[in-house]
């Protein structure tokens, strides 16, 4: 489904370069949950951005379901993410003056579905994050739960192929991550391929498949099982 | 993203910042109420004088002696004194056809006397010898009294018809009809009394005295008449008559053209284009107004944009296209213009109510285009001024614009 080869990307900070990526491979299967973990600065957010097309490598290729979409102009990529991604944020980026159901109607909006097929999808988007009660609250009137499952409820609405979580209990208690740690998983159980950066070493090990990152590469590639996929020195 | 949506997403944007838009807008509704408010006044004055012009009589042809020409060679050192226009040309032009009246006006200054009251009233105004044609051409009417009588045209008569101020400051209360006036030294009796009537062209009708023409002529000693004023049949032919009364009159003065004549209706037509011009002129000047409420939408669109990068790369992330994200931002600053320029015609319109209440003399009103093309002008604005600032918007980097 994702297949990363030899992606590179490096950033300018005070005058020094820093190799956010350095000559990642990677390859993604539809259905995988995946954790990227790592320290602070080792190019766990970069990849995700990569993945996501919110970002572009500076070498390397990129290819989603067969497509090389690394080159892509900036239109186009913005489609694929509305058709085929779903971000999930540490801080949640609900557009504060909206409802929770304006907030997931956002990506429907944007993709141009008629009203009355928007307010259905909204609708089942909001059950099965079990807000129905909470539609016409506004962020600031709902808990960092809440709010987190607001997101997700917002990343799944177009119904993506893939949805991409950076450090989704990052801003939570430990009964709300728990939570919304059990949506996430219920979703890839559903079909969803889930990617989810985290420093939280217990989210991390419950995916099926862990990747630990330092200085732009990824040092281990594991799964569930403890089956190595690939490593490096 | 839909139209619609597009519009409800702008407008909700504002509401959530409800004091810029509100200064913002007032701002553009400045700049459309001045346009509307200095075009209203330009075309009250156009009004003024196209319907004080227009009282003066349709149809009208003015002869004036003395023509403006250029000619060969050095100028004349002494110059050439033009030959006057008499009673006597005035005469002849009934000859011409298509005419209907003819007036010979002499006018001059004299100092009126009420010498048939115990209290002795005197004041200099101006005095028109004419004949009765005057009062058709010049839509005259009479309050008290008769106009003057058809022996007017040919006798010295000493017979006047006073402004209605006129008789007020020398009369009072008291009837004038009848009674005796000095002019200049010379009796007159008040034959009637012109009905209330406004000042036209500056000059006030209330406060004149009309006398027949040969008097006139005896008063101030001349034979040159001012003007020779003509009113023409309804479907005569202008151009045609011109040429009738220019070859009449250059037959009795030597074979020289050296009238002028000038038609109500081109003089009309040409005070209507000046002043329509200026009126466009006034309405461009305060349309700058506008350009200035722009620049203040290009700020307050940058400081949008500024406030709104994580936003922006929310819903780039969320799948937005730059021009979706442009549209979001052009679309806001149309919103503020649309809503000053509506309440900008809103209260020019009130303020032009009001005027009218208060001058109703004064035909204040802005013209068709003026509401129209104010609009246009602020929503161009909105348009060019937010261009830039949402191009900056769509050109950001997702992943940078999401960090805020």
């Amino acid at each position: 489904m994702i297949t990363l080869t030899q992606i590179c990307k490096t950033y300018a900070m005070g005058g020094e370069t820093i190799k956010a990526l350095d000559h990642v491979d990677l390859n993604i299967h539809k259905g995988d949950y995946i954790s990227v973990m790592g320290t602070s600065g080792s190019g766990k957010s970069t990849l995700l951005n990569v993945i996501g097309l919110l970002d572009r490598p500076d070498s390397g290729q990129y290819f989603l379901q067969q497509k090389n979409v690394a080159s892509l102009d900036d239109d186009t990529q913005a489609q694929i993410r509305r058709e085929t991604i779903g971000f999930v944020f540490q801080t949640f980026h609900l557009i504060p003056r909206l409802t929770a159901f304006e907030n997931i109607e956002l990506p429907l909006i944007l993709d141009k579905i008629p009203a009355t097929e928007r307010r259905s999808k909204v609708i089942k988007a909001l059950k099965q994050m079990g807000l129905e009660r909470y539609q016409s609250h506004r962020p600031n009137e709902m808990s960092g739960g809440q709010m987190q499952r607001v997101a997700i409820a917002r990343a799944i609405v177009n119904e993506p192929n893939i949805l991409l979580c950076d450090e989704p209990t990052g801003n939570l208690d430990s009964h709300s991550s728990a939570d919304v740690i059990a949506v996430l998983e219920a979703l890839n159980q559903q079909g969803i391929t889930l990617l989810v950066v985290t420093h939280d070493a217990k989210l991390g090990k419950r995916a099926t498949r862990s990747l630990w990152m330092d200085d732009g590469q990824i040092l281990k590639d594991e799964t569930q099982s403890g089956a190595l996929i690939s490593a490096h020195p | 993203m839909r139209t619609l949506d597009l519009i409800r997403f702008s407008f909700n944007t504002l509401l959530r910042h409800r004091l810029r838009t509100f200064l913002v807008a007032f701002s553009v509704a400045i700049g459309v109420t001045s346009v509307c408010l200095l075009t209203a006044l330009g075309e009250g004055a156009r009004r003024y004088v196209v319907t004080e012009f227009s009282s003066l009589g349709s149809h009208l042809l003015i002869v004036m002696s003395g023509r403006t020409e250029t000619t060969g060679g050095m100028p004349p050192i002494y110059g050439t004194t033009p030959r006057d226009l008499t009673v006597e040309d005035s005469s002849r032009l009934h000859r011409v056809a298509g005419i209907k009246n003819i007036a010979p006006v002499i006018a001059g200054t004299s100092l009126i006397e009420n010498s048939s009251s115990s209290i002795s009233r005197s004041r200099e105004v101006i005095v028109l010898g004419s004949t009765p044609a005057i009062f058709p051409i010049r839509g005259l009417t009479l309050g008290q009294g008769r106009q003057l009588p058809a022996m007017a045209n040919t006798k010295a008569t000493p017979l006047a018809v006073l402004g209605s101020k006129l008789k007020h400051e020398l009369f009072g209360s008291q009837a004038a009809v009848g009674q005796w006036i000095r002019v200049d030294g010379r009796k007159f009796r008040v034959e009637g009394v012109l009905a209330e009537r406004g000042q036209s062209l500056g000059l006030d009708l209330r406060d004149m005295v009309i006398i027949p023409v040969q008097s006139a002529s005896q008063l101030f000693n001349t034979q040159a008449l001012f003007r020779i004023l003509i009113e023409l049949d309804q479907y005569a032919s202008e151009d045609k008559i011109k040429l009738d009364i220019i070859k009449l009159i250059s037959e009795h003065h030597q074979g020289h053209n050296d009238i002028t004549i000038l038609s109500q209706d081109s003089i009309l037509s040409s005070l209507n284009e000046v002043l329509s011009l200026l009126t466009v002129s006034v309405g461009m000047i305060s349309a700058i107004s506008l350009l200035v409420a722009g620049v203040l939408i290009m700020n307050i669109s940058l400081i949008t944009v500024s406030q709104h990068r994580e936003e922006i790369g929310l819903l780039k992330a969320l799948g937005a296209s730059s021009n979706t994200i442009m549209a979001l931002f052009v679309s806001q600053a149309l919103w503020v213009a649309a809503m000053g320029a509506m309440f900008g015609v809103f209260l020019a319109y009130f303020i032009l109510y009001v005027a009218g209440l208060l001058f109703p003399d004064f035909p204040i009103q802005a013209p068709i285009w003026a509401a129209p093309a104010a609009v246009s002008v602020a929503m161009s604005c909105g348009l060019i001024f937010s261009w830039w600032p949402s191009k900056q918007a769509a050109l950001l980097a997702p992943v940078i614009a999401l960090r805020g």
